[in-house]
């Protein structure tokens, strides 16, 4: 009651609700229905719409009315489809003696393709060619009818050897001049397809090479082509966020800003040529940068958005560049600095500092990274060989570059197991003779 | 083309100030008691789950209504509040997520904000200590931005403890206030609301402070290592002179 003093409410106003809540739920999922428990629990508590395929009772049931005499018989019969008389046997199913069904059930299948057959009167006016003889033409016809204009058996039978598309070709050009030559006039003609859509034997053969190109494409060129063509996106949003940018320079107010976002997507697009072919590491920078426009356009479109939210698409857009190894170790690094990883209080000015110390992590792992990789060089030329390769146990372990300074640099990870047979230098603080290598800490300095 | 004055003005209240945003602090989160011994197995708990100005300024200026979506077993879960505080008690055992979403005024936005936020009842402290006086609160901060607001927008918003606005740079004028919004703004005052003893104060010094000691850390260490890389590169010329000395 004290409670509700506080809070100030009428004491009416409780609500009986909670009683509702899980417990009666339960138990009338408990009811089995015919269907077990499992079920409803994978089908979300309602039995799975079911239609009855077989009606059970019909199954047995069966049995013919005694009104008609029913006998199989085995009679011999004729088909349509078939040229000479032969006469064949099968079961009939007869009725009161024999029903005359007519036709074999199966005769109406037997269709056939109309080739168009010419004279030779008209082969001399309008058919000859240069690269076919009479012959040719004539035996392709032939086997045009016989095969039904399956041009993969014919190109197989075919005497001379012939591509597929070629035989295409001249039987649809022939059969194109013969209808256009015997039409009354061009109208008449015009909208069957082998006028309208004439065969094209250069579009063909292209086609099925590209076909059979991406067909036997192994997967890496599948990868490269798929990330060619996110650059490729990537590049075009970019260009229409600079072109948003641009027509928001038109405001006399924001001509500082401008010319930078101009420069910046003026510089994308130049890179963005040399990028599809080669992958630079000016690239990366290029995408970020790209990326943030992007995201700081489409925030500007939203027109209401929280903090947190346009903080979270900053932070995204900034690391667009970096795996999830390296976004973690930034997540790391923050943590070490005792910086929360989403700030208490998001105001305009700490999210701006969060998002500018993320950038700063991410720069500075990157030249830690760059830092050892030439370190690893340098150590690989100077060639200490009489270093034995170390023991498994310390096979992640890094070099410390004692001219520096012992720091420790980041673990290198996979690439120790391959570079094995060449020596390094033999760890040279025991301190930090752990077996496990320490990430660069926050603390050290 | 002759525009009369009016509507010169009128044309004036709907552009949109170009690359400047205004922002509204808000506070959202909930706050319960626990029942003590009036508390049955399915009402221990009383809670309001709010929405609030971070500083306790009344947030009706851009929000028309607030809309609390509850646990389906509740009566009702779809909760209006049309009118500040925008704030709904209740009372239950669970703890849920409930999904707040901010409606705001035409000339704000025709798009609602969806905020979410997790009901706490029960203290981090398991220890049993369960106190009819001690109460549970958890809240979030966050800023409510709006881009490129219209002129009319600003121009309304202006001065109103609840929303931060930037300064125009010169050359812009905007039509002044009128005297019934400033007398509107008098009217509701969340400050004499009864939860506002357990609200926490948030505020921006420590957090920024811990961000500049930590970007001064970070730039020191790229420095270092900027050093270092100079260092390096320096060595590998003089190596790659003389090769066969080794």
């Amino acid at each position: 009651m004290d409670a509700k003093d506080i809070l100030g409410l009428p004491k009416n106003s409780l609500s009986i609700p909670p009683e509702k809540k899980s417990r009666p739920q339960k138990d009338s999922q408990r009811k089995p229905d015919g269907i077990s428990r499992e079920v409803y629990a994978l089908t979300g508590g309602v039995p799975p719409p079911l239609m009855p395929s077989l009606d059970v009772n019909q199954l047995k049931k069966r049995q013919k009315s005694e009104n008609e005499k029913i006998t199989w018989e085995w009679l011999s019969f004729t088909s349509s489809a078939r040229k000479d008389d032969l006469k064949l046997y099968h079961w009939v199913r007869v009725v009161n003696g024999t029903p005359p069904t007519g036709d074999y059930s199966f005769a109406k299948y037997n269709k056939s393709v109309d080739v168009i057959k010419y004279t030779d009167e008209e082969y001399e006016k309008h058919l000859t060619d240069p690269e076919w003889t009479k012959e040719e033409t004539e035996e392709l016809f032939e086997l045009c009818e016989r095969f039904d204009l399956r041009f993969v058996v014919i190109a197989d039978r075919f005497s001379t050897s012939r591509s597929v598309e070629e035989l295409k070709n001249r039987y649809y050009s022939v059969s194109r001049t013969i209808l256009i030559a015997r039409a009354p006039s061009l109208a008449d003609v015009s909208n069957h397809p082998l006028v309208k859509d004439p065969y094209n034997i250069s579009q063909e053969v292209d086609r099925k090479r590209s076909l059979s190109m991406v067909l036997s494409q192994t997967k890496h060129q599948e990868r490269k082509d798929a990330e060619v063509l996110s650059e490729a996106k990537k590049i075009m949003e970019a260009r229409m966020a600079a072109a948003k940018a641009a027509q928001a320079a038109e405001l006399a107010v924001t001509s500082n800003a401008s010319p930078e976002r101009m420069e910046k997507a003026a510089a994308a697009e130049t890179a963005s040529p040399s990028n599809i072919q080669a992958t630079s590491g000016v690239a990366p920078l290029m995408s970020i940068a790209e990326n943030a426009a992007a995201a700081a356009a489409s925030l500007r479109k939203l027109k209401v958005y929280l903090r947190t939210y346009a903080l979270d698409q900053m932070v995204q857009a900034a690391s667009s560049s970096a795996g999830l190894r390296t976004i973690k170790r930034v997540e790391q690094f923050l943590q070490e600095l005792k910086v929360n990883l989403k700030p208490k209080v998001p105001t305009k000015a700490v999210c701006a500092e969060h998002l500018e110390l993320r950038k700063e992590i991410l720069t500075l792992l990157n030249l830690q990274k760059l830092l050892q990789n030439k370190e690893e060089g340098s150590s690989y030329r100077e060639g200490s060989y009489t270093e034995t390769p170390d023991t498994p146990k310390d096979r992640a372990f890094v070099p410390d570059s004692v001219s520096f300074g012992a720091i420790s640099t980041e673990r290198v990870g996979k690439r120790d197991q391959k570079r094995k047979g060449p020596g390094r230098e033999a760890p040279s603080s025991p301190a930090q003779s752990n077996k496990r290598p320490r990430k660069l800490k926050a603390t050290d300095s | 083309m002759v525009r009369s004055s009016e509507d010169n003005e009128k044309k004036n209240l709907v552009n949109k100030l170009k690359d400047v945003e205004i922002s509204a602090p808000i506070v959202y989160g909930n706050i319960a008691f626990w029942l003590g011994k009036k508390a049955s197995e399915y009402q221990s708990h009383k809670w309001t789950v709010y929405v609030r100005g971070a500083t306790n300024e009344d947030l009706s200026v851009v929000v028309k209504r607030v809309v609390f979506q509850l646990h389906s077993s509740f009566n009702n879960p779809t909760r209006v509040v049309e009118s500040p505080p925008f704030e709904l008690s209740e009372s239950g055992w669970g703890e849920f997520e409930i999904a707040i979403t901010l409606h705001f005024h035409s000339d704000v936005s025709e798009r609602p904000l969806h905020l979410y936020h997790h009901l706490k009842l029960y203290p981090e402290d398991d220890s049993g200590s369960m106190s009819v006086k001690k109460s549970v609160v958890v809240e979030s901060y966050d800023e409510v931005v709006f881009s490129e607001p219209s002129e009319g927008l600003f121009a309304r918003v202006q001065g109103h403890p609840a929303v931060i606005v930037p300064r125009l740079p010169a050359g812009f004028s905007l039509p002044p206030v009128s005297a019934e919004d400033a007398d509107k703004r008098k009217r509701m005052d969340p400050k004499d609301n009864p939860l506002t003893q357990w609200f926490t104060i948030f505020s921006e010094a420590d957090e920024l402070l811990k961000l500049a000691a930590a970007r001064q850390q970070v730039q020191a260490q790229i420095a270092r290592v900027r050093r270092q890389l100079t260092l390096i590169d320096g060595q590998h010329q003089q190596q790659l002179k003389p090769p066969s000395e080794l």
